[in-house]
């Protein structure tokens, strides 16, 4: 919580900062989508109202919404309320980048591969486990996602270069 | 009704089908689990687990998709009372009596009165849904599309004015969720929109992806920056506590059926559990004798937000079941399934698919009585469940994600997408945007939009015709009451406040 961020006294980047940047990115959003609908025609053409008819009508609302959301931040004072602590947003980030790549990953290497990548990396570094443990938990899991997604519910996942060599 | 009653027992006989009752048990223990760790919530675990049900038949889908919801449903207790961690919002409520009674060593008493009261609190709901929904379909299936469009008006306009969110924040949660319903093809012009030349947007944004991101990414990255250790109390329940539990239970009636009714209330009307338990407890906390005793480890103070929770989760189902406009993300994560599974909801289900309908509503009674026989048992395992280390099971749930948004198209995109929906969740909920309406206008979008543009065709593009008979005026002003709901509401305060003064 944001809250207890502030008893702590460790530093960070603004709250009201952070919502007023929030504001202007859907107000962003809301812009792309009134863009996109004159793109298409917001008219009245031979089949009724035009492809972008409603979408301009939402991205006109975002913009306003937006805008009084942006107001509303700008005129609350500073209080010193943090987003969260510079030690927080590290562990977010540090969350958010493995989860990426493991994303990027799988279309190359499949999913059971590079979700056992993922989680002794995670064990490793956030848990601190040892390589033995990590590497059975990494194992095990994968391959019980295996047997129920390729064996019990025939839902097939993307597989890599190390499922082809198993012949799958 | 007569007829109504024959179905119901029709689909009592489907749902005791073994192969179904034991989909139920499974969904039941998966939901429980869902419910218990963090990250991983209703609407996000059925969405994961949805693509398991393709090759199963509607009626045993529904009900194993139904039955997580309220495993899950149960589950948020459990950590809320022993762990102080609400493991889902609608169980934070929970926490202020039920924690306190743990430390008390009431824990087992508190479990028994959480899981009673959610039992009375869902089947008050399935009673209502029993009795409410049918006729409701059978209003519903004269409406045209105007009438159709008044109704999504309402479901959404209920947000606005009824979440505890800003009103702005609400509208451009909303609004950026129906844009992005509305990207890809157009279906009434065929047209391609705000794709912006990826072809990978061609078929628009999937809900389910949305849900599975901003539910479940978007709560591993909040939990990451909390930084959660779990330090809780020992869990078992012995029959004697929960039998001297019970007998003190009846005695509460009157709190009880006041929550049941504010569940309902606020389930049918798309508020959602969250505030109905909230609702619940503030009101309880004003009107008992022992009020002042409530955060204390107060058994009136875990009654009263689990049966409205229960009351509220279940009855989000009603609009779902009769107009097809879900009352809540998970209940959109089932209208969802109804679409995969070739099934077109709306008020024509109770016509044409009768043994879908009356199955999944069976299924509620089942569900609720074979849940809380397994969380009365079965306390002790789940409660082990979180002190397996969150940097173990975060992993686990981000592998079990992705694999849920893959399956959804078969796409390595969507899951690009999910972990941008992840970060997108995780500012939305740092900035207290709502994401509930975002989803729903995510699922809904089209439809509302197609009604809107229908109607808007048949008059000649006059906007007159949201309000040409008694009807889909009367729902269009009461959307419009809804929208301003909280306006209204604090100048009747003030106007009161005077003359209270004068």
């Amino acid at each position: 919580m944001s809250h207890s961020a502030n008893e702590a006294g460790g530093t960070g980047p603004s709250h009201r900062k952070g919502e007023i940047w929030f504001a202007v990115f859907m107000g962003l959003m809301g812009a792309l989508a009134i863009y996109g609908a004159l793109k298409v025609g917001i008219g009245w053409g031979a089949e009724g109202p035009k492809a972008g008819f409603f979408p301009f009508y939402l991205g006109l609302f975002i913009v306003i919404g937006s805008a009084i959301n942006l107001l509303n931040a700008m005129r609350e004072p500073e209080t010193g309320k943090l987003f969260a602590e510079w030690s927080q947003l590290r562990q977010v980030v540090s969350v958010v980048i493995p989860t990426t790549a493991y994303v990027l990953a799988i279309p190359y290497l499949g999913v059971y591969v590079s979700s056992a990548l993922l989680i002794a990396g995670f064990m490793k570094y956030f848990g601190q486990y040892s390589w033995l443990k990590s590497v059975v938990v990494a194992v095990v899991v994968p391959l019980l996602l295996f047997v129920t997604f390729e064996q019990w519910f025939l839902v097939p996942l993307p597989k890599g270069p190390v499922e082809n060599w198993f012949g799958y | 009704m007569i007829e109504d009653i024959v179905n119901l027992f029709h689909g009592f006989a489907v749902v005791v089908q073994p192969y179904n009752l034991v989909l139920m048990v499974i969904g039941i223990v998966l939901g429980v689990i869902v419910g218990v760790l963090p990250g991983l919530g209703g609407a996000n675990g059925i969405a994961i687990l949805l693509p398991l049900t393709f090759s199963m038949s509607p009626t045993s889908a529904i009900i194993m998709l139904s039955c997580i919801y309220w495993g899950a449903l149960f589950g948020g207790a459990i950590t809320s009372i022993l762990f102080n961690i609400p493991g889902e919002p609608w169980s934070v409520a929970t926490t202020f009596d039920g924690h306190p009674m743990a430390q008390q060593g009431r824990a087992g008493e508190a479990l028994t009165a959480a899981f009673t009261s959610s039992f009375v609190g869902a089947l008050f709901a399935v009673i209502v849904i029993t009795l409410v929904a049918p006729l409701v379909a059978s209003f519903a299936l004269r409406f045209g599309p105007a009438e159709i469009f008044a109704v999504y008006f309402l479901a959404f306009a209920s947000f606005v004015g009824l979440s505890k969110e800003p009103p702005f924040k609400t509208i451009v949660a909303m609004m950026l969720g129906f844009a992005l319903g509305a990207v890809g093809l157009d279906q009434m012009t065929g047209q391609l929109r705000l794709t912006f030349g990826f072809t990978e947007m061609l078929n628009g944004f999937d809900f389910l992806i949305a849900v599975i991101g901003l539910f479940g990414i978007g709560e591993i990255l909040l939990t990451m920056e909390e930084g959660l250790s779990f330090k809780g109390k020992a869990a078992h329940i012995d029959p004697k506590v929960v039998w001297q539990t019970w007998k003190t239970l009846p005695r509460y009636w009157m709190l009880s059926l006041r929550s049941c009714l504010i569940g309902c209330w606020m389930g049918i009307s798309p508020a959602g559990a969250t505030p109905a338990s909230f609702m619940s407890y503030g009101i309880a906390k004003r009107i008992s004798k022992r009020g002042k005793n409530f955060g204390n480890g107060e058994i009136e103070g875990v009654i009263a937000p689990e049966t409205a929770a229960h009351a509220a989760g279940t009855s989000a189902l009603l609009p779902m079941i009769a107009l097809g406009v879900p009352g809540s993300p998970t209940a959109a994560v089932l209208l969802g399934g109804l679409l995969i599974w070739g099934l077109q909801p709306g008020p024509l289900l109770f016509v044409e698919q009768k043994d879908f309908v009356w199955g999944l509503i069976a299924s509620m009674y089942m569900g609720n009585i074979v849940g809380l026989l397994i969380v009365l048992t079965c306390v002790p395992v789940f409660a082990a469940i979180l002190r397996i280390p969150f940097s173990v099971i975060a992993p686990v749930i981000l592998v079990l994600c992705a694999i849920g948004a893959y399956t959804v198209h078969n796409s390595t995109f969507d899951v690009l997408m999910m972990v941008v929906f992840g970060i997108l969740g995780y500012f939305m909920k740092k900035f207290n945007y709502p994401m509930a309406p975002m989803v729903l206008a995510i699922v809904l979008g089209d439809k509302a939009e197609e009604s809107f543009r229908q109607s808007l065709l048949s008059s000649g593009g006059n906007l007159g015709v949201f309000f040409s008979n008694v009807l889909v005026s009367t729902i269009m002003i009461l959307g419009i009451i809804s929208a301003f709901w909280s306006v209204i509401s604090n100048t009747w305060a003030k106007i009161r406040g005077k003359e209270a003064t004068a």
